[in-house]
């Protein structure tokens, strides 16, 4: 059953072929047996699983179709609150808590009949791009487990790969779905902004946030999708009118289809073996008839400067929340109120974020606040009118998702402007609102996975799934598996 | 625009932020910002001159509904996560001597 994709273990679970339960313990036990290795989850809840395994068998054996993953096991990243279960965004800020609600996508999740069974590890708040930054160690890349398994979303792709979950639910802010999407092999899906409700999502950067799935395949991804999107009365920023549904069929071809290369993202500061891949993907994409056409990317070295500043000043709001009172780590020491505030972030927060909360506090601060915030809101502008014109000529965008494969741990830790300028190819999705999807595409000559992404205008996810199933369909890259799985 | 981190734009940054950093963090977040900031500062060559900002994407359209009573959550499972509390309240130090 481990191996299975998420869409061939429900089918299985809706022909009685495995029952709920069985596949929940299968899956209990291969995290038992491996995650000591992996790091991925953080939090397992067996008990709270296998009762809900009970309650959707029963739905399943008395006929009702619950959804296409109905049955299945599902992790979530451990910044998405789960009522009763501990989540922690990877924080000694946040060890312990409880939340007293679910987030909407859980909800939902529930109401399709999937079974969480677990949280998953991350950079803490989901700050970083290499899951090291986190309170409770950092998580390990199942193709070598001397590297990191990418960021934020980390635990999700490292859980995937090494199959200890067939699909799982991250967030991306800046890439943290589909980096380590690429460095771990995996398949994953940034939605555009506005499509899958944040009710729950523990805010690091509230206007580029968005929840989207992880899995061994588009389709399980495009499954899980259907599931989460749609509007919600919580979120007033998701604004989509319905839930996506996507065509059933699978195109073999894509004639008729355009995409733009952008030439500049190859340049200079990409491994060699990342540019053949995702160029060899491009040949194979034509190879199905779709028209590859070259452009030169715009604003390219103004991507960096400005998602940071805009990140950085709304987790500096967002973040102002832990305060030691309410929830969360509350210092010993303080004791004046203002001590209390003061120590109990200074001791419950990790470095990365504290770099992120000062370096918020700076753009937003008098003096600074024009020359850097107002100014990366001007440059989003810009860009949100350069894409609206690059989709006038393209039907989606190809482009690779990281310059590298997954670096060694620790290599990249005392260098946070070079683990921030990793981020060069994805941050634009978010900073535009807009959706993409990433596919494994290639491997280094160390054997480590090489991911490409597909990005599409706004609520153009129908497009980007039919051309990556076009893609899988036609390569098998997505199927490979570490050897010792 | 060249901008110099020095210590005391460390210390109203670290007000700013309700952060006490200890004097290993406070230099390896000089050098750190600097290096970040001195970046972030290819913007100021972005010719925005004319160009709108706007901090919200989909603009201001609410969402309104008639008032109706709903359950709000469960206050004892709330203040299970507070840190300090009394029977029914959050405690925290005095704020008026």
């Amino acid at each position: 059953m481990i191996g299975l994709s998420a869409l061939e273990l429900a089918e299985a679970v809706r022909s009685e072929q495995i029952g709920v339960a069985e596949a929940v313990k299968a899956y209990l036990e291969r995290i038992e047996n491996i995650d000591s290795q992996l790091n991925a989850f953080l939090t397992v809840s067996r008990k709270e699983a296998l009762t809900r395994a009970e309650v959707v068998q029963k739905k399943i054996s008395a006929g009702e179709r619950l959804s296409a993953l109905a049955g299945v096991p599902i992790a979530l990243k451990d910044n998405i609150s789960t009522t009763g279960v501990t989540t922690t965004c990877a924080s000694k800020m946040l060890a312990g808590y409880v939340p007293v609600y679910n987030a909407s996508v859980v909800d939902k999740l529930e109401q399709a009949g999937m079974i969480v069974i677990g949280k998953l590890n991350m950079d803490e708040f989901a700050m970083g791009g290499s899951s090291e930054t986190g309170a409770f160690g950092p998580v390990r890349n199942p193709w070598d487990m001397t590297r990191v398994a990418g960021g934020s979303s980390g635990g999700c792709a490292a859980a995937v790969a090494g199959r200890e979950i067939p699909i799982a639910l991250g967030s991306d802010t800046g890439g943290s779905i589909r980096q380590p999407c690429s460095f771990c092999g995996v398949t994953g899906i940034k939605p555009t902004y506005g499509s899958v409700s944040r009710y729950g999502l523990i805010a690091y950067a509230s206007s580029l946030d968005q929840i989207g799935p992880l899995g061994q395949d588009i389709n399980d991804c495009a499954a899980l999708l259907s599931i989460i999107s749609g509007p919600d009365e919580k979120d007033r920023t998701c604004v989509i009118d319905k839930p996506f549904v996507f065509s059933q069929s699978v195109p073999e071809r894509l004639e008729g289809i355009k995409i733009g290369l952008p030439s500049n993202y190859f340049h200079s500061g990409i491994d060699a073996a990342v540019k053949d891949s995702v160029l060899a993907a491009a040949e194979e994409l034509a190879s199905a008839g779709a028209e590859v056409e070259e452009f030169v990317m715009p604003l390219m070295d103004f991507l960096i400067p400005a998602y940071y500043i805009i990140a950085c000043a709304e987790a500096s709001s967002n973040l102002s929340r832990f305060d030691g009172i309410r929830y969360g780590y509350r210092s010993a020491e303080g004791k004046t109120l203002a001590e209390v505030y003061r120590l109990s972030r200074s001791e419950g927060f990790g470095l990365e974020v504290k770099r992120r909360i000062m370096l918020g506090s700076f753009v937003l601060s008098s003096g600074y606040y024009d020359a850097y915030y107002k100014k990366a809101l001007q440059a989003q502008v810009l860009l949100k009118d350069a894409y609206n014109h690059l989709f006038k000529c393209f039907d989606l965008i190809l482009s690779p998702v990281a310059p590298t494969t997954a670096y060694k741990l620790g290599e990249n830790v005392d260098d946070p402007l070079k683990m921030y300028l990793g981020d060069i190819y994805t941050v634009s999705v978010n900073l535009a609102g807009l959706p993409s999807v990433a596919l494994p595409c290639g491997f280094d000559g160390q054997g480590l996975p090489i991911g490409l992404q597909f990005i599409g205008d706004a609520f153009a996810e129908e497009k980007l799934i039919q051309a990556a199933r076009v893609y899988q369909g036609r390569t098998d890259y997505h199927t490979k598996r570490p050897g010792w799985t | 625009m060249a901008i110099k981190i020095d210590q005391e734009l460390i210390e109203y940054l670290e007000d700013l932020s309700y952060l006490t950093l200890s004097q290993k963090e406070k230099q390896r977040l000089t050098g750190d910002l600097q290096e970040i900031l001195e970046r972030m500062t290819l913007l100021a060559a972005l010719d925005t001159e004319g160009v709108c900002e706007r901090s919200h994407r989909f603009g201001g359209v609410n969402a309104l509904r008639e008032d109706e009573v709903r359950p709000s959550f469960n206050r004892e499972l709330i203040l299970r996560n507070a840190p300090h509390r009394n029977k029914e309240m959050f405690m925290m130090p005095k704020t008026v001597e």
